[in-house]
């Protein structure tokens, strides 16, 4: 139910400001949500001013540079840095993006930076993705078959059978569009969320797959798949420009097709 | 503190093997309910002014009569599963949002049922 009270650490405080140390014809300032699990205080947000002349063109870089050069410890996940690991998905300027892709010049005034929203902090732009790669998980994604696969013959597809894969293969599962749904803000518990039905989908449209059956009885739910609202978040917020909301549409529908 | 695993919470009850007539009742009665809609409200404007005896008049033909309980169910039926999904999503004491379901669902067939028995009133006379 409803509370009246936030709950304990939830209010963000003012933090650190770190000026530039000289004068510079490009600045900007970057706002960094902090929060250390060590210790009992409230989350802050501390302010970076960067120099654009003295740093790469993406978000990442700017981070990258503020732990080099100014705070060591500004802790956030990266690897690949161009849009294909998923690791810095993460809430900038509003909206679920990867700083990896996401250019500074696109941000018109001070660049916020948050965690993606409504997931437990590890550590400043750090979440827990447990439950996420848990639900992952639950669908199985991975090819089922009941034939006996030939040992002398690839699993053959069709160009048109393989082209139903199309805009569903490229997802690298960097939560940006399950974390920007409200339906999976309040019932993350039960509901899928977009990523993970995109993925399901991903195996249910697989000309090969021989559990389509089964995937959708498994999503034949109340919460796991009819939470999807339609409020295409999803669709807006994806780094990868898919599209979850049709992916669940289609799921809908194949679900109807059958009773 | 509970040593249940991550993918045991996912997993939960397992699928409630149901949740697609919710989905499809919701869409029929939407799409059922944007014809009855437009009917009722041209025919209430070009009643207005006129006496009792002749909206009774227009009630009493079998075809209003059968599109007024059509609107009426459709109205009522589409509310409460609205209202179901409303209270799914934001109530999350599990007492709480049964009751809520519950009280929501009695009171819509209350709602059918009386306004049903109304118009075969007049209708029938």
């Amino acid at each position: 139910m409803a509370k009246i009270r936030l709950p304990k650490n939830s209010t963000v405080n003012q933090g650190k400001h770190h000026a530039l140390p000289g004068p510079a014809k490009r600045k900007r300032v970057f706002k960094i949500y902090r929060w250390n699990p060590e210790g009992d205080s409230s989350p802050k947000l501390d302010s970076f001013e960067i120099d654009l002349d003295d740093c790469g063109f993406m978000v990442l870089d700017a981070l990258i540079k503020i732990k080099n050069e100014i705070d060591s410890s500004l802790t956030f996940r990266r690897s690949c840095r161009e849009g294909i690991c998923g690791s810095c998905a993460m809430n900038i300027d509003g909206t679920n993006t990867l700083a990896c892709t996401k250019p500074i010049e696109e941000i018109r005034s001070t660049v916020k930076i948050y965690p993606l929203p409504h997931l437990p902090v590890v550590k400043d732009l750090v979440p827990d993705l447990t439950h996420f790669y848990a639900q992952y998980e639950s669908i199985k994604p991975w090819l089922q078959q009941q034939s006996v696969p030939s040992a002398s013959r690839e699993n053959l597809q069709s160009i048109d059978e393989r082209q139903q894969l199309d805009g569903l293969y490229e997802c690298i599962l960097c939560a940006c569009c399950s974390t920007s749904c409200p339906s999976y803000w309040w019932n993350s518990d039960r509901y899928l969320g977009p990523a993970i039905l995109l993925q399901a989908y991903r195996w249910i449209a697989d000309s090969r797959d021989e559990a389509v059956g089964k995937r959708l009885d498994e999503l034949q739910d109340p919460f796991r798949l009819y939470r999807c609202h339609t409020i295409m978040n999803c669709t807006n917020t994806c780094p990868k420009h898919l599209n979850p909301g049709k992916a669940i549409a289609e799921i809908k529908k194949l679900i109807a097709l059958r009773t | 503190m509970s040593y249940k695993t991550p993918l045991a919470r996912v997993i939960g009850l397992g699928s409630a093997k149901d949740g697609s007539s919710h989905w499809w009742w919701q869409r029929l009665t939407a799409l059922a309910l944007v014809p009855l809609t437009l009917w009722f409200i041209f025919s209430i404007s070009t009643l207005t002014g006129e006496c009792v005896a002749d909206i009774r008049g227009w009630m009493e033909s079998p075809l209003t009569a059968t599109l007024l309980i059509a609107f009426v169910v459709s109205l009522f039926y589409h509310a409460q599963l609205g209202v179901q999904v409303v209270v799914e999503d934001y109530v999350h004491h599990e007492g709480m949002k049964v009751g809520t379901i519950l009280a929501v669902k009695f009171l819509s067939v209350m709602l059918v049922i009386s306004s049903t028995i109304s118009i075969l009133r007049v209708a029938l006379g």
